[in-house]
């Protein structure tokens, strides 16, 4: 028997292949200390509002990988939680008066609750009909936050969202210390999808996103995972859109509309799904992207962006991140049989 | 979270002992698809303790009777009853909680995942630990020994760390049945548990099936008439989805109906 499990150990290492543990356990903490590091040092080197948007919008895309990358669905609405969470913690921080991560914390309990009927509904459905009905919900989301505008300020958007956060006037004016303030939060977001991921019920989602009816088979209630993971995802994304609104202080229908649904899938897909890394990864070459191009005056934003989707998907299908923790397995490993090799 | 249901499902319930007494029972069991009628008033009965194979030629309705069994597919008209419950209507994964177990006809695994991790989501259905959204999947470590002597049962244990999608067909085939087995089902459905094996995997399942019986009832498809004379104790026939024979493997290849309909080209050659 021991023998046996000695014998589980080597084959585990040497056959992984999951996106999920292709890394060993070293390299993975070694990158966890790399990417804490640079997430510290980014509004040193970035303007302190950008590096906030890489942020907010790499917890988005986190959110949306939980489903289409662990679950296998894909989500062609999650602006609806973003944006419903972008609106109400401006709408509570504005109204009430509370610190922002007060006012986030609502908007995120608000996305999460608008989730449920669409999750429910959702994931009756699979493939592209899933993807219909996540938009259809954001649309419908997005329509009413254009007519209620006593609540929303419609076209205008809701305006002058305050950063009150305890009395801290540096962190209430200077986008630089505000990031500090914010990052625990999306460090929160990024920790609980890890945490959804890695745990048995992770594992379920895998079994449901590789073979669904065999998951039945063995008793899994498909669609009540579907809804739950359905409902996480939408309360990262809550957390995100909060962060995001919060930090421009303001929030618009640009945040509901569905090429905020389009824009977060492509940097999911760009990073590499499957990989909670990846999210990240695309947010930030996509939003440095458009900082680039807009301040040197270029309007073609989209054609630039989606010709890099195109060459990335073409060449690396797995994605920035996929293809780079392929690499640097296979370096590992080269090392690793070397090293025996001495021995 | 409000969507957190921590509840656990019942347990799979231990193979009620008692010979004679019907586990399974289908009462004018009917599937119509838009007109065609798969499967026909089919009134099926399996003794518990008991090996009972179903057979009859492609498109005779077998594969969706399983798929009615376990609900993957909901009878147009009938009865199913298991110990007596009529179970027609339930979802696959509530059947699936009341002890019944099936596999695939087309071998239906998770490529990525190793084979003790197949063993080790099995066996944790039951118990609701895959909701745990908080926990480590390190708990589920705690199966990993009864997973390995699934394994070890079906002859697998030194794969057990291999991902399934690299495994040779007949070990894939193991796999599901040790899958099948894992909760200890008192009913276990078969869908073709041979097919596209070599002589030697074929009675290797057969070995199999016969160690794993006692204490359950199986129900079997499958084309292979040295599995079905070797393992049956009743043979079920049936033809255009309905019952065209019942009886012990003897008596169903004496059948002149059947012997004109299904065995007469294969009925002697494999004894």
């Amino acid at each position: 028997m021991s023998a046996q499990l000695t014998d589980t150990v080597r084959v585990e290492t040497a056959a992984s292949a999951a996106p999920e543990r292709r890394l060993n356990p070293f390299v993975r903490a070694a990158l966890l200390v790399v990417a804490l590091l640079v997430v510290l040092a980014l509004p040193w080197y970035i303007y302190p509002p950008v590096a906030m948007d890489i942020l907010a919008w790499g917890l988005f895309a986190i959110s949306v990988d939980l489903l289409l990358g662990f679950t296998g669905l894909l989500s062609f609405g999650h602006a609806a939680f973003w944006g419903m969470s972008a609106y109400t913690t401006g709408y509570i921080a504005t109204q009430v008066g509370v610190p922002f991560p007060v006012a986030i914390l609502g908007g995120t309990l608000a996305a999460m609750l608008i989730a449920i009927p669409t999750g429910y509904l959702a994931v009756r459905r699979t493939g592209i009909y899933f993807a219909m009905v996540t938009l259809a919900f954001a649309q419908m989301l997005y329509f009413i936050a254009n007519q209620a505008s006593d609540i929303t300020g419609g076209e205008n958007g809701l305006q002058g969202i305050p950063k009150t956060f305890f009395g801290i006037e540096l962190v209430e004016t200077d986008s630089f210390y505000f990031y500090y303030a914010a990052l625990p939060i999306i460090l929160l977001g990024a920790f609980i999808a890890w945490r959804t991921v890695s745990s048995p019920f992770g594992r379920v989602l895998l079994a449901i996103r590789d073979n669904p009816a065999r998951a039945r088979a063995l008793g899994y209630d498909v669609e009540r995972y579907k809804i739950m993971v359905f409902v996480i995802s939408a309360g990262i994304a809550g957390l995100a859109g909060g962060v995001f609104s919060v930090s421009h202080g303001f929030a618009s229908l640009q945040e509901l509309v569905w090429t905020t649904s389009g824009k977060v899938v492509l940097m999911t897909v760009l990073g590499g799904i499957g990989t909670l890394w990846g999210g990240p990864l695309g947010a930030a070459v996509v939003v440095l992207l458009e900082d680039q191009l807009a301040s040197s005056g270029f309007n073609g934003i989209g054609i630039i962006t989606g010709a890099i989707f195109i060459i990335i998907v073409l060449l690396f299908r797995k994605g920035i991140w996929g293809t780079a923790a392929d690499f640097i397995e296979r370096i590992r490993s080269g090392m690793a049989s070397r090293g025996r090799g001495d021995a | 979270m409000s969507a957190s249901p921590t509840t656990t499902e019942p347990l799979s319930q231990p193979p009620e002992s008692g010979t004679g007494t019907a586990i399974l029972r289908t009462v004018d069991l009917t599937k119509d698809f838009r007109g065609f009628t798969a499967v026909n008033s089919v009134n099926l009965e399996v003794a518990d303790n008991t090996i009972h194979a179903l057979v009859g030629p492609n498109g005779a309705g077998k594969t969706t009777l399983f798929n009615l069994l376990t609900g993957f597919l909901q009878p147009t008209s009938g009865q199913i009853l298991l110990r007596g419950d009529d179970i027609a209507g339930k979802q696959p994964e509530q059947i699936a909680h009341m002890g019944v177990a099936r596999s695939f006809q087309i071998t239906s695994l998770f490529d990525e995942m190793t084979l003790v991790e197949h063993l080790e989501l099995a066996l944790a259905s039951p118990t609701g630990l895959g909701y745990k959204f908080w926990s480590s999947r390190k708990r589920l470590g705690a199966f990993r020994e009864r997973s390995m002597e699934l394994l070890s049962e079906v002859g697998l244990a030194d794969r057990s760390g291999q991902r399934a999608g690299s495994l040779a067909y007949g070990q894939k085939r193991a796999l599901e049945i040790a899958l099948a087995l894992a909760n200890n089902p008192s009913l276990l459905l078969l869908d073709e548990p041979t097919a596209g094996m070599g002589i030697e995997d074929v009675d290797r399942t057969i070995e199999l099936v016969k160690k794993v019986s006692p204490g359950r009832a199986v129900v079997f498809v499958d084309h292979n008439m040295h599995v079905v004379g070797s393992l049956a104790d009743s043979v079920t026939v049936l033809q255009s989805g309905e019952v065209l024979a019942e009886g012990t493997y003897d008596q169903v290849r004496n059948d002149e109906r059947v012997i004109t309909a299904y065995l007469g080209e294969t009925g002697d050659t494999h004894e």
